[in-house]
């Protein structure tokens, strides 16, 4: 079947039941999104389906055809990181550094979708994602620094 | 190079231009880390070496210099995901006086780096940091003296800049022409001429971290992220208890599912290989399913946890014992803590790659401890250990012995299943949170006597605890390795002496009493499986000492942190103390609002690493039970600082880590299993719960001995929070988790 | 003409407002009293409407969803001038019997006082000084937003004297003690009927179909009757436990608004749980053998080690065929759904296997619609059943195409007919009206169990 990731179609030849997050894994060998449960309850697997933020480990590859699949890595690279990224490695918001993709995800998501989210919004919507080395403080510090970078360059015309 | 211009090395480290100073010749020898380490004592040097050159005293197996120019540093410590790998980068760049980006780095890899036993302990900067350090510089004396042979001028009038060594006339001897192959291959020296502190470049700079980009943007950077060539996937089937043994199990239509290579069974251990991760998660459900376990585990009544470790048998350890009579007139407290089995609950859960091939093993892991892990996996395969190798590729965070060294020893058992191909072996979440070995319940009780003058006349403490570390070890320390067919034995638990301390670390207070006694009750018997959690006895320690310390100050009228400072001579303490006091402006408001407490909590890890005080402000809702941290300061003494971000990074980590502890967490299981499988029910802090103002200040120490911060604060953390609950509620919690249903019981109605 | 009979309604109708007192203090009341009134406000779930989500316990400000329009639950803690500090006991039994406010203003039964009617005095004292001791917030009542002439509260006069049958309740000698309690706590404090008895035009229940299913905030509240579509009947002590706890092992956990309910009963006595659940039980008035053929054909196939199986008669035989395989629906299960529900994780915290859940049996697909969508969130701090929401991953399509799926395999019953109505629906509610609250499932913690101990000692 074809999967649309990252803005490029590729064939894959996996049972329609596997869970995006290992053909993502697997199959395209793509890093960001990670696994942490396998049961929707921590969100290290988070990518964007059609720009909403799910759970890649317990969607089945079979609901994706005509779906815009995003990763991370989709968003930007070490060279031309994206805004997410960029405030992310300035504000060295990671410790392991393990559950931080899917939360840049989800994020991401929030900040296209309502750039003007406030904090008690942005608190509430990560809601679903966990850290265990409490990066938490740097983690809202980052997140609102994309949003300020994302706000000017919008108001900059080039948004 | 003829013999006549070969340096004498010796000569040059022995002294020749020495200057400033090494500070870890400071005659303490700290204590080494949680197991007996493999690497061959050095002869004997008197007086020792700095760090980890006691045990790896030659210059080259820390520094490596080739003729292009490159270098490399070796460290046997780990990137667990608090910076080590920078800040190691940091202070050999700084000391080889090139600039950062020169420097790469190898971590923990039995083939390559030393032998610096577990990344644990908070150990890596006093062990590795210092001996980095003190290698870098020796490094760099050696070079000058040789361009200064080559020159024929003094070394004094050489200076180093940009990977060189500059003559008077300018003339320049790049790094790498200086060396030869044996210029550092070399014993350390007892001194070296270490950098003025106040000249540094790269050292105490907040060197952005060099791991984070890569995590930031799917490079690959975890053991998770590996894919040889012909990697194939593997899943354990583990037992649905402890000791269950695997009486049968049909796996005839197991072995007919799309994608299996293998079902492996070996005596109770099983499981199953697969060429795709799905088909071999498939594959484990079916196999699950299809076999027969005989479960024999009893497993304590979790309600009654103290009065189940005070039943069991003692080894009784005199930790402290200078008591003394006490004067009449004292005012006499008591008061008992105690803790549940605490999960590690490392996001990923474990994982590793092994391949067999030609008699040789390679495994990737991300176990803190490369060479313990290697020793007891190459005892479990029956292989010498030189045919074993363990490279450490990062994991999620582990904050101890998680099930990553078990993890290794799975994908060993089964690269031999499957000789050539590499096994990736990957454990679920259930796995990870029924079989990690926890840390472990403890009970804690004291006894103290305040003379009439308000200060603490007499301390009496009592612990009850198992041992704080199972790691390997021997093979038995090994999950897997427990329940082959031919199992081999788990070893007798053994207690971790002091100054270290397993449940007795930090049990002596730092305060000055002129009477007091510790006593730790270490329990070999081990129902649940434990062993070293973040901290290990410091967590609980400190929370019951800094707890006691505000009802203490209660007794005697005092304000907590006045009580504080009118016990501690250490000046270094105090000023931990004030500083957080200060910045949070603990003399202003005594009481924010009604529902709201403030409490404050100190102290110095293990009596020997970081200090740290944590002051907090709590709010409790007190219909639904539910205790809120507002905001948090943090004062951290770190010794000579290499990257206060870092520092700081870790600070607020422990602060929250702790919140979760003290407020939410607790190990569930019935008579036989283990119940808090997953995050639902095992729940942990999630964004709702995170406090509104944190700040951490970090206090530099130019020139002082490094000591280790990563576990210096979820101590102070949850005696702050108890004790700004205690502020709010009016009410004590002593025992752990001091869960919302607790605190509604308490106040509610 | 229409002026004089406006006129006389007015005068009919009209309540005296009762005077204001100073807020009591706390320590006036008798704390067993308080005691008691906790109880009954857990049993009467009053923190659940008159607490809006994150917001202070008991400060109102919640939209109760009502056909006619939006209503906001009121401030009921003692906070003088935005909650009930002012009101004599006096005032609030007035509220609880009749549906007046202290001001004389009528209250809308969104304020369920057609239940409320039948509690005791002594009762409603009890809940008076619980109330009154609770932290006081100052928050101001919302707006409602009921059309025209809804908003003229007087109306509610005559809705009352149609519809309102003032209590306080009195015992039916034709039956036990016991049973007596049971119907007092279910139609009073407990106000079962309020969501799970239908409603007529003019929003009152329809006391011929007692117990026979409702509707609230796009959720199915099932029939607690003998239309009680789980798939294994209920009995007093499944229903016990899941009032208690929150799930039950055959029938899986509360979800949707009856988490919130659940979530209160936790702290109600232990006897009056059991009395509710008697009684209820007793209602949906099953005959014992067929519950055992029902029961025994679930065991055959667990024993079988075929979970999820298609619906079975009493030996454990599939009624009908199920593609497993090609279907669209059943593609998505095994992929999405088959991990967790089929998995080794018992509840509360693992999937339930979805033959046992009314969700797939009842009359519409709303509820298995909503829980697909946007799941069971974490609970913040507290042991809760989480399940992942599919509104991202899976489109309108996809849903009904699992609907279908679930409904014939794990049901005996026909098909749906409004599935594309429930997804429309759900997707256009507001998120957080349609996201099920958590599923606390505590159990009685050591903790608490200890700290109630020391709390003895000290």
């Amino acid at each position: 079947m074809k999967l649309s990731i990252n803005g490029s179609q590729h064939g894959v030849d996996v049972d329609p039941r596997t869970p995006l997050l290992y053909v993502l894994r697997g199959e395209l060998k793509l890093n960001a999104a990670k696994f942490g449960c396998g049961l929707g309850q921590c969100g290290a697997c988070t990518v964007l389906i059609d720009g909403e933020p799910v759970f890649s480990c317990v969607t089945p590859v079979a609901l994706l055809a005509g779906k815009q699949i995003t990763t991370l890595e989709g968003l930007g690279t070490p060279e031309r990181p994206a805004p997410i990224q960029r405030a992310f490695i300035e504000a060295q918001a990671a410790q392991c550094g393990y559950c931080i993709p899917g939360i840049m995800m989800r994020a991401h998501a929030l900040l296209e979708k309502n750039p003007h989210a406030s904090a008690a919004d942005i608190r509430a919507f990560l809601e679903p994602h966990l850290c265990r080395c409490g990066t938490h403080m740097r983690i809202l510090r980052a997140i609102h620094r994309a949003q300020a970078e994302m706000m000017s360059a919008n108001a900059g015309g080039s948004g | 190079m003829s013999a006549a211009s070969v340096i004498s090395r010796r000569a040059v480290l022995a002294g020749s231009g020495a200057l400033i100073l090494s500070f870890s010749s400071a005659g303490r020898l700290l204590a080494q880390n949680d197991a007996p380490s493999q690497a061959a004592p050095p002869p004997a040097a008197s007086p020792p070496l700095p760090g980890s050159l006691k045990k790896t005293p030659y210059l080259d197996s820390w520094i490596r210099i080739d003729a292009d120019g490159a270098i490399t540093v070796f460290t046997g410590k780990a990137e667990l995901g608090q910076g080590i790998k920078t800040a190691l980068m940091q202070i050999a760049a700084e000391q080889l006086d090139v600039a950062f980006d020169r420097i790469k780095l190898i971590t923990a890899d039995t083939a390559l780096t030393p032998n610096e036993g577990y990344t644990a302990g908070s150990h890596s900067m006093q062990d590795s940091g210092t001996a980095i350090m003190n290698a870098a510089a020796q490094v760099r004396q050696l070079l000058v003296a040789e361009a200064a042979m080559r020159a024929g001028m003094p070394p004094a009038q050489m200076k180093t800049q940009d990977a060189a060594v500059i003559a008077p006339d300018d003339r320049r001897f790049g790094y790498g022409e200086l060396v030869s192959a044996q210029l550092l291959h070399v014993t350390a020296g007892v001194i070296s001429p270490l950098k003025d502190p106040g000249r540094f470049k790269v050292m105490n700079r907040r060197i952005p971290r060099v791991d984070i980009p890569a995590k930031l943007t799917g490079n690959a950077a975890f053991v998770q992220d590996l894919r040889p060539d012909g990697m194939v996937h593997a899943r354990v089937v583990r037992p649905p208890s402890y000791g269950a043994q695997l009486v049968g199990v049909d796996d005839g239509a197991v072995r007919k599912m799309p994608g299996v290579l293998q079902v492996v069974r070996d005596g109770s251990f099983l499981a199953v290989i697969a060429q795709r991760e799905f088909e071999a998660i498939e594959a484990m459900r079916a196999l699950a399913a299809a076999a027969r376990w005989n479960e024999t585990a009893k497993l304590p009544n979790s309600a009654s946890l103290g009065a189940f470790l005070t039943s069991l048998p003692a080894q009784d350890i005199a930790v402290l014992d200078r008591q003394q009579a006490v004067a009449h007139g004292t005012k006499a407290l008591s008061a008992s803590y105690s803790r549940p089995y605490l999960a590690h609950g490392s996001i990923g859960p474990s994982c590793a790659v092994a391949q067999f091939e030609n008699g040789t093993l390679t495994i990737w892991t991300h176990t803190q401890g490369v060479y313990p892990d290697r020793a007891a996996i190459a005892e479990m395969m029956g292989m010498p250990s030189d045919k074993v190798r363990c490279i450490h590729r990062e994991g999620a965070g582990c904050y101890g012995h998680n099930g990553a060294d078990d993890a290794a020893a799975d994908a060993a058992l089964l690269a031999r299943a499957m000789p050539g191909r590499p096994v990736r072996v990957q454990w679920t979440r259930e796995q990870e949170h029924a079989w990690e070995p926890y840390g472990p319940a403890m009970l804690i009780k004291l006894n103290a006597a305040l003379d009439d003058g308000g200060r603490i006349a007499d301390w009496d403490n009592e612990i009850w605890s198992n041992t704080h570390s199972t790691r390997p070890g021997p093979a038995g320390s090994l999950l897997a390795a427990r329940y082959l067919d031919k199992p081999f034995q788990e070893p007798p638990p053994k207690p971790i002496p002091m100054p270290e301390g397993g449940g007795d670390r930090n049990s002596i207070p730092i305060y000055t009493i002129p009477s007091a006694k510790v006593v730790y009750h270490f329990l070999p018997t081990m129902p649940v499986r434990v062993s070293a959690l973040r901290a290990l006895g410091g967590f609980m320690n400190v929370f019951a000492i800094e707890s006691f310390m505000d009802e203490l100050a209660a007794a005697a009228g005092a304000d907590p942190v006045e009580f504080r400072l009118k016990h501690l001579d250490d000046a270094r303490a105090r000023e931990v103390i004030t500083t957080a006091a200060e910045r949070f402006g603990w003399a202003n408001k005594p009481r924010a609002a009604p529902g709201s407490g403030r409490g404050f909590g100190f102290a110095r890890y293990k009596n020997l690493a970081a200090y740290c005080a944590v002051a907090c402000e709590i709010e409790v809702d007190r219909d639904s039970g539910r205790a809120r941290m507002r905001r948090a300061v943090a004062a951290v003494d770190s010794g000579q600082v290499v990257n206060s971000d870092g520092i700081a990074n870790q600070i607020e980590g422990a602060i929250l880590q702790s919140l979760s502890w003290t407020l939410y967490e607790s190990v569930t299981f019935n008579e036989r299993r283990i119940t808090s499988v997953d995050w639902s029910s095992y729940p942990i802090l999630r964004f709702s719960a995170v406090p509104d103002e944190m700040e951490i200040h970090v206090i530099d120490r130019p020139g002082m001995p490094f000591l280790g911060s990563g576990e210096a604060g979820q101590g102070p953390a949850a005696a702050a929070v108890a004790n700004a609950v205690a502020n709010a509620t009016g009410h004590r919690f002593r025992d752990l988790p001091i869960s919302a249903a607790s605190i509604k019981a308490a106040i509610g109605v | 003409m229409l002026a004089l009979a406006a006129g006389v309604f007015t005068i009919v109708a009209w309540r005296p407002a009762m005077a204001p007192i100073a807020a009591p203090a706390a320590n006036s009341f008798d704390p067993a009293s308080i005691k008691r009134g906790a109880e009954l406000a857990a049993i009467g779930n009053c923190a659940v409407c008159h607490t809006a989500p994150g917001g202070r316990e008991f400060a109102g400000g919640r939209a109760v969803p009502t056909p006619f329009g939006k209503i906001y639950s009121t401030n009921i803690t003692p906070d003088p001038k935005s909650g009930i500090g002012q009101w004599s006991q006096a005032a609030f039994q007035r509220a609880m019997r009749f549906g007046v406010r202290r001001d004389g203003a009528y209250l809308y039964p969104a304020f369920p006082y057609d239940h409320f009617t039948l509690v005791s005095d002594d009762d409603d004292n009890a809940l008076y000084a619980f109330l009154m001791t609770r932290t006081p917030v100052s928050a101001p009542p919302l707006a409602d937003r009921l059309p025209f002439p809804l908003n003229i509260r007087l109306l509610m006069f005559g809705w009352n004297l149609l519809f309102l049958h003032p209590g306080p309740y009195r015992a039916d000698t034709a039956h036990d003690a016991a049973w007596n309690r049971g119907v007092y706590l279910v139609d009073g404090l407990g106000h079962c009927g309020a969501c799970h008895t239908p409603r007529n035009a003019l929003g009152a229940e329809r006391a011929d179909l007692k117990f026979s299913g409702g509707e609230v905030g796009g959720w199915t509240a099932y029939a607690l009757n003998e239309s009680s579509p789980a798939p294994v009947p209920w009995n007093a002590a499944a229903l016990e436990h899941y009032l208690r706890d929150g799930y039950d092992d055959s029938h899986g956990v509360a979800r949707g608004p009856m988490a919130e309910v659940v979530g209160d009963l936790h702290a109600a006595p232990t006897q009056d749980m059991h009395m509710i659940a008697t009684y209820v039980a007793e209602e949906m008035n099953h005959a014992a053998p067929e519950r055992d053929a029902v029961v025994q054909g679930v065991e055959r196939q667990r024993e079988r080690g075929q979970t999820g199986a298609a619906a079975a008669d009493s030996q454990g035989n599939a009624l009908r065929a199920v593609d497993t395989k090609n279907d669209e629906g059943a593609v998505i299960y095994a992929g999405a759904c088959a991990g967790c529900h089929e998995g080794p994780r018992a509840l509360p915290y693992g999937g339930i296997d979805l033959m046992l859940t009314s969700a797939i049996s009842g009359p519409s697909a709303d509820n298995l619609v909503n829980i697909v969508l946007y799941g069971l969130p974490a609970a913040e701090a507290a042991r809760a059943s989480i399940m992942p929401g599919f509104a991202g991953a899976m489109s309108d399509a996809q849903i009904g195409a699992l609907a279908r799926y679930l409904r014939v395999r794990f049901s005996d019953k026909g098909r749906w007919t409004d599935i594309a109505k429930s997804v429309h629906d759900a997707r256009s509610r507001a998120r957080v009206a349609a996201a099920s609250h958590p599923v606390v499932v505590e159990p009685p913690s050591a903790a608490t169990a200890k700290q109630a101990h020391n709390e003895a000692q000290h």
